[in-house]
């Protein structure tokens, strides 16, 4: 909320200066967000009238003025504006005079000396365009300085008001509350001086009586409508961020902005028979103030007439029974409408009013007769007309139910002792009715506040007012005890670690993107949707993680990277039955060389088991297997799934060439992907005798068909149960002459060993007949055997 | 006598000559081998009388072990030479680059996560982890932001469906874990403190140079018998101070609204002359232990929450939020 700070001083001026005024309001929960003067800083600026006017001898477009400004000699003033008209007044820089960048000087203009300079609006930077000269009223008093006569020392005040603060919602509540936590004075508005006069008036009858616990109107008969609002209402509008719009829709932004009551006048003559306040039946629709035609739903509040809905209640007013220049009667509302009732309502409709806004947060219920009064004041000044009778019909008001407050849970929730006495007297402050019984509080809040209904409410209340800067930081105390560390589970932050140290480099990606990324990469027809994406391309959740690393990737390469590799932690998700799946996942992308570009090492560009390498490092000491299986995203031949203890965790591969050619990059990327929760699945160690026996090793060369993949073979011979064997790796793999075509050569190491003596030939020849039947039967030939 | 000198003269003269291991060793034979003048000599020794035998004898083996020590001091000359001359061939260029893969690094908000980990870790803090997707009871109404109330206008929320969103920030976990916890404990007479923190990311529908539609918040709570908000105010400035490793950071905290606490507080650090806001805190409001079946007069606590991406920035001069989700390796290898 924008407010002018010299209004509000009209109601509590404390002597603080813009600065302290601005801390105050901060520090005591109403955020000042914004705080910038009318205008800005220039002097010898006075109100000036000219007295005549006639053409500069040499320059068609300058007029040579004599203007008043106060002074015993009138001065002679070269001007250019178009709109000088002898007898106006006018805002004139005095010879000094420092404006926005310009200094009034004497000056000759085309031979003719000219003693100041008459200003526009956009010279003295009051606006950013202005055609001519800025015109003065008739009542501005010729000399007065112009920030005087324009109160242009003002500063505009933008306040942050949390949605618990509707009392602040208004000038007279801001004041309000600087009142009490100044102690400075608070003025009330002038009160009502007219007669009732007029003799109309208007039946209501409140069928939603709940929903519509207060509502007074009155009829004001033979006003003026096309009446000028003042200038100084205009001014107050204005820098509280309003236009004028007419007189009598002035007068009602103009109470709301100083009492906070929404008003809403209805040109009586468009209102047919009694008004009833009620919720709006099925079918019906209205159309707004805004044009905008809306269909009302049963939970809405209406203002209806006999022939039905006038105005959306507490949001806004119909189009039909609004107010214009032909206006001579009006009916006046001044209702309290239940909040529970109008939130939610205008989001809906997706309109945005300052009654609304209002009315959702809580409207002062007894404040609505002297708002009524108040503009009825203001109406019969400034347009005149007759008063008649308010019509007010009363509910059931909202309960402002005691709460109680103890001294010893102020003291527990704060931390500080405060005496009851000065709880006490801030409670009294801040206009709270209470009773005190040994540090024992029950306490009324006043109708203004509807965020008080829990001892903790009162409680920052006291706080607030006592000042949270005077809460004094507490050492940490607490009884300690140490958090549990399983051993098994492997921390994120070292998983982390592996793949910084094999060349990886952390990215963070949006969990939304684009919905072909799910189709193309993923096979997801059918990805988790955002029903308000912020755009297209991120209009999905993500089922991997490889979409959002693929587009770093091209990112990167656009920024002429040659070899990028990245890896990503986050969460994955799926639709299932009803439910929303996430799965936490690590995934990496390896592009280019797969070691950098340097002397020491032949160039040569990543490949399929430098990421298996890569992936095998993150599961150490635990051994997956790979298995071959097509994925959409993957090249088929270099696709496989990742299985742990045969269960699937993963996917690797090299992209489909396909998505290779859509992102544009020249060389194949390599890719994987596993869940998180099997990675950090680990096991305590788990200590098998060590021997102080020789290894002895014995190798197997075999061929077989390509069909026939190592790990079988590996496998087959780990499983056979051959005794003494303590390792078996893959050292050697050959294709081409020699070995024949659609077969391969492999080579095993094997390491033989006991723990309780050293083998001899004849215990190592059975373990390894054993290891060669286990290969001969899945289609190896021990090579140099025919 | 002369000839045994010659012999040994000769022997010295050549042996100081050569050069070459293989050489030296034909030499050996030429003077030592069994058709050289030495050994001649030694088979002469027969002829002489049984007087003179020993005294010829001793004499030609002096000799002869002048010769071998004479030959062993310049087979080690040219082994060490051959030596020198080999290391010399193979010393290396030092200073040349190492063979390396290289090194990645982890991305600056990771770091941040982990040294704020690591601060609360140290009072006694645990790590709380919960879902992205949430549902409105544990992303709103637990959190006592009844349906239509105007604070929902403040979290611009992306919806999933009508239960489901993404989660505004990370309180929802505060909810799931207050849930465990006291289910875990139910059967003791006082349930121990809770203290947590929980970082994630978290959504909201805004997008410009200081707003990000995804970003990281982490979450603090502190549930015990005896917790205040001056011990709120305490660890606020304790953790601002180490994450800072600046003692001149001074906390100010101004009174705010959050629905899930009271009372609330926005806090602000202290930065350069003026004052920065650094996140939000407050007593958790007695409905919200009241959602999870904690009786509000027997426990009472605290929660606030931070901006992740903004620490980080403070921390690093980073000056445009969005610089962490672009994945350009010129930004992010800065922080390896």
């Amino acid at each position: 909320m924008q407010f002018s700070e010299s209004w509000l001083r009209t109601f509590v001026n404390p002597s603080l200066s813009s600065g302290e005024l601005s801390h105050l309001l901060t520090m005591a929960g109403l955020e000042v967000e914004e705080m910038k003067p009318v205008a800005p800083a220039f002097d010898k600026v006075v109100v000036a009238q000219v007295l005549s006017k006639e053409k500069h001898p040499d320059a068609d477009r300058l007029n040579l003025l004599t203007v008043n400004v106060g002074a015993t000699e009138p001065l002679t003033i070269v001007c250019g504006a178009g709109n000088v008209t002898v007898g106006m007044k006018a805002p004139c820089a005095l010879v000094g005079a420092e404006l926005p960048g310009i200094e009034i000087e004497q000056a000759k203009v085309r031979g003719i000396a000219s003693f100041g300079m008459m200003c526009s609006e956009k010279e003295l930077g009051l606006a950013e365009e202005s055609a001519g000269l800025m015109v003065l009223n008739d009542d501005a008093v010729v000399g007065q300085s112009i920030r005087e006569f324009l109160d242009l020392d003002d500063q505009l005040i933008t306040l942050k008001l949390t949605p618990n603060r509707s009392d602040c919602l208004s000038l007279y509540g801001i004041a309000r509350e600087v009142a009490a936590l100044t102690s400075a004075p608070l003025q009330t508005v002038p009160p009502a001086s007219f007669k009732q006069t007029g003799s109309l008036s208007r039946k209501v009858k409140i069928t939603a009586s709940a929903a519509c616990p207060r509502y007074s109107g009155r009829v004001i008969s033979g006003v003026n409508a096309k009446a000028v609002t003042p200038a100084w209402m205009m001014q107050r509008l204005q820098r509280c961020g309003l236009r004028s719009i007419s007189a009598l829709v002035d007068v009602t932004n103009y109470v709301l902005l100083e009492l906070g009551q929404p008003l809403h006048a209805f040109d009586l003559n468009k209102l047919n028979g009694d008004i009833d306040v009620r919720f709006a039946g099925k079918g019906e629709s209205l159309k707004l103030l805004n044009e905008q035609t809306v269909d009302l739903q049963d939970d809405m509040l209406v203002i209806a007439d006999g022939k039905g809905p006038v105005a959306l209640a507490g949001v806004m007013g119909g189009a039909d029974s609004a107010v214009n220049e032909a206006t001579t009667d009006i009916f006046l509302e001044s209702a309290f409408f239940a909040p529970e009732v109008i939130i939610g309502k205008s989001r809906r409709l997706g309109l945005n009013s300052d009654s609304s806004y209002r009315f959702e947060r809580g409207v002062d219920f007894a404040a609505t007769e002297v708002a009524l009064d108040r503009a009825t004041q203001l109406i019969l000044d400034i347009c005149g007309g007759q008063a008649g009778a308010v019509t007010e019909l009363q509910g059931e008001l909202p309960a402002r139910q005691p709460v109680k407050l103890r001294s010893s849970r102020v003291h527990r929730v704060l931390g500080v002792a405060l005496k009851a006495d000065g709880i006490a007297r801030i409670l009294t402050r801040l206009g709270m009715v209470f009773q005190q019984h040994d540090g024992e509080f029950t306490v009324t809040p006043p109708s203004y506040r509807f965020d008080i209904s829990i001892e903790e409410d009162l409680i920052e209340e006291v706080a607030r007012v006592h000042g949270y800067e005077k809460i004094q930081p507490a050492p940490i105390q607490a009884r300690m005890s140490m958090l549990p560390l399983s051993e098994a589970q492997r921390p994120l932050a070292s998983l982390r670690r592996i793949m910084v140290l094999r060349d990886y480099q952390e990215t963070i990606n949006y969990a939304f993107v684009e919905a072909d990324w799910e189709r193309d990469l993923c096979g997801n027809a059918a990805p988790v949707a955002l029903k308000n994406p912020i755009a297209s391309q991120m209009s999905v959740m993500r089922s991997s993680l490889l979409g959002g690393l693929l587009a770093a990737l091209r990112a990167n390469l656009a920024r002429k990277q040659p070899r990028v590799r990245l890896f990503e932690v986050g969460g994955c998700f799926r639709a299932e039955a009803g439910s929303y799946v996430q799965q936490d996942r690590l995934a990496g992308l390896a592009y280019g060389g797969a070691v950098a570009e340097q002397w020491g090492a032949p160039a040569r560009n990543v490949d399929f088991f430098d990421i298996k390498g890569d992936v095998e490092a993150l599961f150490a000491p635990r051994r997956l297997t790979l298995q071959a299986a097509p994925h959409p995203a993957s090249h088929p031949g270099r696709s496989a799934q990742i299985l742990l203890e045969d269960r699937p965790v993963g996917w690797i591969g090299e992209l489909h060439p396909q998505w290779q050619q859509q992102n544009d990059l020249p060389q194949p990327a390599l890719w994987f992907e596993v869940e998180l929760s099997a990675l950090m699945r680990g096991s305590l160690p788990k200590l098998a005798p060590v021997s102080r026996f020789p290894l002895v090793r014995r190798d197997i060369a075999v061929v077989v068909d390509e069909a026939v993949s190592a790990h079988t073979l590996l496998e087959a011979m780990r499983t056979c149960q051959a005794p003494y064997v303590m390792a078996l790796d893959l050292f050697d793999l050959y294709r081409g002459p020699g070995v024949g075509e659609g077969r391969k050569s492999l080579a095993f190491r094997v390491l033989l060993q006991d723990t309780q003596k050293t083998l001899t030939d004849s215990e190592i020849e059975p373990s390894m007949a054993r290891l060669v039947a286990a290969v001969q039967e899945n289609g190896a030939q021990i090579r140099g055997e025919a | 006598m002369q000839e045994l000198q010659k012999i040994l003269d000769d022997a010295l003269q050549s042996f100081a000559t050569i050069e070459d291991a293989a050489e030296l060793e034909n030499a050996k034979a030429r003077y030592l081998g069994k058709e050289s003048s030495l050994t001649g000599l030694l088979k002469g020794l027969g002829k002489l009388s049984a007087e003179e035998r020993p005294a010829a004898g001793a004499r030609i083996n002096q000799v002869k072990q002048q010769i071998e020590a004479a030959l062993q001091v310049r087979r080690d000359a040219i082994q060490q030479q051959a030596l020198q001359a080999r290391l010399a061939a193979e010393s290396l260029d030092v200073t040349l680059p190492g063979r390396g893969s290289g090194m990645g690094g982890l991305h600056p908000v990771t770091r941040t996560l982990e040294r704020i980990e690591t601060l609360f870790h140290s009072i006694g803090y645990d790590v709380a982890k919960g879902p992205e997707i949430e549902n409105d009871f544990y992303n709103f109404t637990a959190l006592n932001i009844p349906a239509d109330h105007p604070a929902r206008a403040m979290h611009d929320t992306f919806y999933i469906d009508e239960q489901h969103v993404l989660r505004t920030h990370t309180s929802p976990i505060q909810i799931r874990y207050m849930q465990a916890h006291i289910e875990q404990y139910r059967h003791l007479e006082m349930m121990p403190d809770i203290r947590i923190i929980a970082p994630g990311r978290v959504y909201r529908v805004d997008s410009d140079a200081t707003h990000s539609p995804m970003f990281h918040q982490v979450e603090g709570l502190w549930i015990g018998e005896r917790v205040s908000f001056a011990d709120l105010k305490g660890v606020i400035a304790d953790f601002l101070q180490n994450y800072f490793e600046s003692d001149d950071i001074q906390v100010r905290f101004r009174p705010s609204f959050f629905p899930f606490t009271e009372p609330s507080a926005e806090m602000d650090m202290s930065w350069k002359d003026g004052w920065l806001e650094i996140g939000g805190c407050g007593m958790v409001h007695p409905n919200v232990l009241k959602h999870v079946g904690i009786d509000s007069e027997k426990y009472i606590g605290f929660a606030f929450g931070m901006g992740v991406e903004r620490l980080a920035m403070l921390r690093y001069g980073v000056n445009d939020l969005r610089l962490f989700f672009e994945s350009d390796l010129q930004f992010l290898k800065q922080f390896n």
